[in-house]
């Protein structure tokens, strides 16, 4: 910067009304809830110091290894749902053509629902009595009770996920495709580069940052997958969709078992967060400097 | 950022009319200059694409019919037939099991959470972005690891400050975390959107001998309006759409927001399926309202947080 002013530059002090609050309902809760996974706490009264007895219990506990499978499982595939989907509409949709702009402004309206809005509407439509599958189901020999399969009610969640969720990351990706250089696609299509060939040798490529973005994205927003679940098949049928933040809510906020609770929650931060990471590392995203390198 | 890449592609379509675009039809000489052009069609993502919204589009059909349908009728016709009769009862009957307290309490809440996260938010953009100082550079790195953190996994830990601040089953005991979980994100855009102001104005300012808080009042809140447009959005659907904070900081029906009442019409009213649609659809329309107003700032902030 060449500034040379007289004006004082804004102090700490303008950010510290932000930081304070953010670090009291933020970042505070973070070091809490480790404090908190370390006591016997009913919600009531005092939490009390029991040192490690949650993460003993934690470890030898057979429905938080079940748990924590399902949400790997349910946060692997939905990654691997959207991402590709996302990444093709995406790109798709930053065409200048005007019918790709009114299709794409139908594929945002989901955005428009919320999560509890939409596990609703699908609770209607999968409905085993009046929903499209028990129209549908006995043609081809299927009760058409979609969520009470314990294998089809994972996929039907991650489905319903990927519905909610698709438009967000193919805004970001649409967003991006239209940043990259039409030189790039000129060149590639002078060497006579199919649409497929340059998707996926100048797209692909140059929307690195935000494939390593929208990945981050969806595994920390793995966590909301929470509601979905709630209002569709609380974790049912037995324990077949039971995902680690359900089995959090329900020894907190059913069990009233907060300390045991709290020690699921670290687990999460661990996970939500290390995942990020690992994300960010193996692409090497910080070692990244430009993202038009060639042009 | 976003004005170097229009140059080429201004070249490129003065390159582009000295040979016809490959294998695109309804395409002439009316190309608008920023767009990119010429290329051939792609077909295995347009089928793609149509698939898709028919996926998208029957349950939005299904939601709105249904919410149209007569209770009796959805029993007896199919989910997707289209409706003999249509009736608005349902809607009558939305409104009789609190639906406007619940309208009124989520409308506090959304309210309540962008004022928050503005009021903090663009005096933090502004220091974050002028500032030299270290303490504030190590604040910003402070609120990017606060996006790594879920708020789900400390839903426990916040219920547990509520309680202690004796807010709980209050709508401020809502507005306060819906708050801070959407400050990384507004702060992240905020700061994006100052970044882009040069830096001659503050310069002029300076020989004017303005004060700190004359640039911030003169030149920071008139040009960061597109970044709080973009954070009202934001803020406003995080706060309508939350669910996971006020279900464990609320339970009376007094304070309850509108996704937990439509959970709540769902437990109470589990069989009324028409009358559940219609509330969806009625906790859905002030959306609907925003997405029409602000679409064009919501697309392109959320494109200068993320895409770059």
């Amino acid at each position: 910067m060449r500034s040379s002013s007289a004006t004082e530059r804004p102090g700490f002090v303008w950010v510290a009304p932000a930081l304070l609050f953010f670090g009291l309902f933020g970042l505070g809760p973070v070091v809490i809830v480790l404090y908190l996974s370390l006591t016997s706490w009913s919600g009531l009264g005092a939490p009390e110091w029991t040192g490690l007895d949650n993460w003993a219990r934690l470890v030898g506990d057979d429905q938080v290894r079940s748990s924590l499978g399902i949400t790997l499982f349910l946060t692997a595939l939905c990654w691997a749902t959207q991402t590709p989907m996302a990444l093709a509409f995406g790109a798709w949709a930053a065409g200048p053509q005007r019918s790709r702009a009114v299709v794409s402004s139908i594929f945002f309206l989901p955005l428009l629902l919320s999560t509890a809005a939409i596990a609703l509407i699908w609770k209607a439509v999968l409905d085993p009595h009046f929903g499209m599958p028990a129209r549908v189901g006995p043609m081809v020999g299927f009760d058409g009770d979609v969520l009470g399969d314990s294998t089809l009610a994972l996929y039907a969640i991650a489905f319903i996920v990927l519905w909610q969720f698709l438009p967000f990351h193919m805004l970001l990706y649409q967003a991006a495709a239209r940043q990259v250089p039409a030189s790039l696609y000129e060149a590639a299509e002078l060497d006579g580069a199919s649409p497929f060939q340059r998707f996926l040798r100048i797209t692909v490529p140059q929307l690195r940052h935000t494939i390593i973005a929208s990945s981050v994205l969806m595994i920390v927003g793995s966590m909301t997958y929470f509601e979905t679940v709630l209002l569709l098949t609380n974790g049912g049928p037995g324990n077949a969709t039971r995902i680690l933040p359900l089995y959090m809510y329900a020894r907190g906020f059913v069990a009233f078992e907060m300390g045991y609770a709290s020690a699921i929650a670290v687990l999460l931060v661990v996970l939500g967060t290390g995942l990020s990471l690992l994300v960010v590392r193996v692409t090497g995203y910080t070692r990244m400097t430009s993202q038009r390198e060639g042009v | 950022m976003a004005t170097d890449t229009h140059v080429p592609e201004r070249d490129r379509s003065g390159n582009g009319a000295g040979r016809p675009p490959a294998g695109r039809t309804g395409r002439g000489p009316t190309l608008r200059p920023r767009r990119r052009p010429g290329r051939r069609p792609a077909y295995a993502a347009g089928v793609g694409a149509a698939l898709w919204l028919v996926v998208v589009t029957v349950p939005l059909y299904f939601l709105v019919v249904t919410s149209l349908r007569g209770s009796g009728d959805y029993m007896s016709q199919g989910p997707l037939a289209i409706p003999e009769t249509l009736t608005l009862d349902n809607y009558v009957n939305v409104f009789q099991v609190g639906f406007p307290g619940f309208l009124a309490n989520s409308l506090i809440v959304a309210f309540g959470a962008i004022t928050l996260v503005l009021a903090v938010g663009v005096p933090a953009a502004f220091g974050i972005v002028r500032s030299r100082s270290r303490a504030v550079a190590t604040t910003f790195s402070l609120f990017l690891l606060g996006l790594a953190v879920p708020a789900q996994a400390v839903i426990i830990p916040v219920y547990l400050l509520i309680t202690r601040l004796h807010l709980y089953d209050t709508l401020i005991a809502v507005i306060l975390p819906t708050a801070a979980f959407s400050l990384p994100i507004s702060i992240l855009v905020l700061t994006s959107a100052l970044r882009d102001v040069p830096g001659e104005l503050y310069e002029a300012m300076a020989l004017d001998g303005a004060t700190t808080w004359q640039v911030f009042c003169r030149l920071v809140l008139p040009l960061s309006r597109p970044g709080v447009v973009t954070v009202t959005i934001f803020v406003g659907l995080n706060a309508w759409n939350n669910f996971i904070f006020p279900l464990v900081l609320t339970q009376s029906e007094s304070t309850r927001v509108l996704p937990l009442g439509l959970w709540a019409f769902q437990t109470q009213y589990g069989t009324d399926v028409p009358g559940l649609m219609a509330a969806v659809l009625l906790s859905s329309l002030p959306i609907f309202a925003l997405y029409l107003f602000g679409r064009r700032h919501l697309l392109g902030g959320l494109a200068a947080g993320f895409g770059k």
